[in-house]
């Protein structure tokens, strides 16, 4: 037996919505991609509410509402009541800019059951140069404040690269005066903006196996108090991750224009027709999109995939990395340590990595970079 | 061991603000949605939530539960204190 047909397909289990493309931060990993969906394009408010009615129907369980900035949209309080009285459990994924006492209370009256924010550094300087947004600091503190005073549970989201990693001591510290229930220490993922950026961000080897261990002494002291998770970066790992727990296998990620997208950066691969949400339900793109039956299974893998024990553990890894840094989609993601490429990127990471290289590019509608 | 992870006959546990019990129809179980986590839950985990409303001591849900399942309290208080302390230490139950 060396592969499987593709499984009859399973509901997913998450809806991840990039509300809208506009954000006030400015932050150089940016996952969105790096063409920018226009406001002018966005999805209205009747065509939203009605994809978190069919996602519920279809059998998800959370919704994330992200963005960009979700928050820029006028009508967020309305939208996450509408996911809310669905039965979604409704997750806002935030900056925390622009979001006063009020609308966190209104949020929390509309149902909203977790939200999540971000901080760029674990201090004022470091936080408002690498969010490239001076006063943020003291906007997201105060953002953190309104949402434990509401009662609803906090997560800290941490995303951390060479520009920061030497505090994530101080990202727990924080996490715990903030009253957060939860932290996410996450090793930056190299798409988009910051693959674009990844000479200035890749951290030395060394430093994160600190950072891990560092973590997990923080996890056995906290039991109880705060909940640590940690993304690893996948360019020093053996195995890849399972990226979006397996193509077209747990979620779906729907763009501001309302493409519906098997992870967020499936659209650098060549060849794909992503489904609209316009004129397509969820159930039917879930079913019948060939883009997310492109990678589902196993059906579609080559070795070193096709025979190994763990794919139906990886599921072949990040097809969006197996592209960016092989060349082909259907290769192996060569951060597994079984891909022919492997050694080749591990040996650019750890060259970057020493680079000296600082110099960062700022996630813009204006500065389009190309990777 | 954290002392603010025990669990006495005089707690009134609870699901926090952000942690719900939901029936996953899709899937036929049941689910303790939560942060960031899925966990599931077995039908006599899901009875045992049920009644953690934090008004009940545990010594009363053991009770009721005695009753209902027809079984020795100390076996019950065991079995629900083990499970709740687990929970607690993943922060999705308070007491």
């Amino acid at each position: 037996m060396t592969a499987h047909e593709p499984p009859p397909p399973m509901a997913p289990i998450g809806l991840l919505v990039e509300l809208t493309h506009r954000c006030p931060l400015g932050c150089p990993y940016c996952s969105n991609p790096l063409a920018l969906e226009r406001p002018a394009a966005e999805l209205d408010t009747e065509t939203w509410k009605r994809v978190f009615g069919e996602a519920a129907a279809l059998g998800a369980l959370h919704v994330h509402l992200s963005g960009g900035e979700p928050t820029a949209r006028r009508d967020i309080v309305e939208l996450t009541g509408s996911a809310s009285r669905s039965g979604l459990y409704t997750n806002l994924i935030t900056s925390g800019i622009g979001v006063n006492e009020k609308l966190t209370g209104q949020l929390a009256d509309a149902g909203l059951d977790h939200a999540q924010l971000s901080f760029q550094g674990a201090d004022k300087e470091t936080n408002d140069r690498l969010g490239h947004y001076p006063g943020s600091w003291e906007r997201k503190r105060a953002f953190a404040g309104y949402v434990t005073k509401v009662g609803l549970p906090l997560t800290i989201n941490a995303v951390i690269h060479r520009a920061n990693l030497h505090q994530v001591a101080a990202f727990i510290e924080l996490a715990v005066e903030l009253g957060a229930r939860r932290l996410e220490v996450a090793h930056t993922q190299y798409y988009g903006w910051a693959l674009a950026n990844r000479a200035a961000l890749m951290p030395p080897r060394k430093q994160v196996e600190e950072s891990i261990a560092l973590v997990e002494a923080a996890r056995a002291r906290l039991k109880g108090e705060l909940v640590i998770d940690m993304v690893v970066p996948d360019y020093y790992a053996r195995y890849p991750k399972p990226c979006a727990g397996g193509w077209g296998r747990i979620a779906i990620n729907i763009s501001p224009t309302g493409k519906a997208l098997p992870c967020h950066a499936a659209e650098t691969i060549p060849g794909l027709e992503f489904w609209n949400v316009r004129e397509h339900s969820l159930s039917d793109i879930w079913r019948s999109n060939p883009a997310f039956r492109a990678f589902r299974g196993t059906e579609w893998m080559r070795e070193p995939c096709r025979s190994c024990e763990r794919r139906e553990i990886d599921w072949g890894g990040c097809r969006c990395q197996a592209l960016a840094l092989t060349g082909d989609a259907r290769n192996a993601d060569p951060a597994c340590m079984k891909s022919p490429d492997h050694e080749r990127i591990v040996a650019t990471a750890l060259a970057e990595s020493e680079s000296g290289d600082g110099a960062l590019r700022w996630r813009s509608y204006r500065q389009k970079v190309e990777a | 061991m954290n002392s603010t992870l025990e669990i006495h006959a005089g707690s009134r546990p609870r699901l926090p603000r952000g942690v719900r019990l939901k029936r996953d129809e899709a899937r036929g179980r049941w689910t303790l949605l939560a942060p960031e986590r899925i966990f599931e839950v077995d039908a006599t985990a899901a009875t045992v939530l049920e009644l953690c409303d934090g008004e009940r001591e545990l010594s009363v849900i053991v009770a009721e539960l005695a009753g209902r399942y027809n079984a020795p309290a100390a076996v019950i208080e065991k079995d629900v204190v083990a499970m709740l302390a687990d929970l607690k230490a993943k922060r999705v139950l308070e007491t």
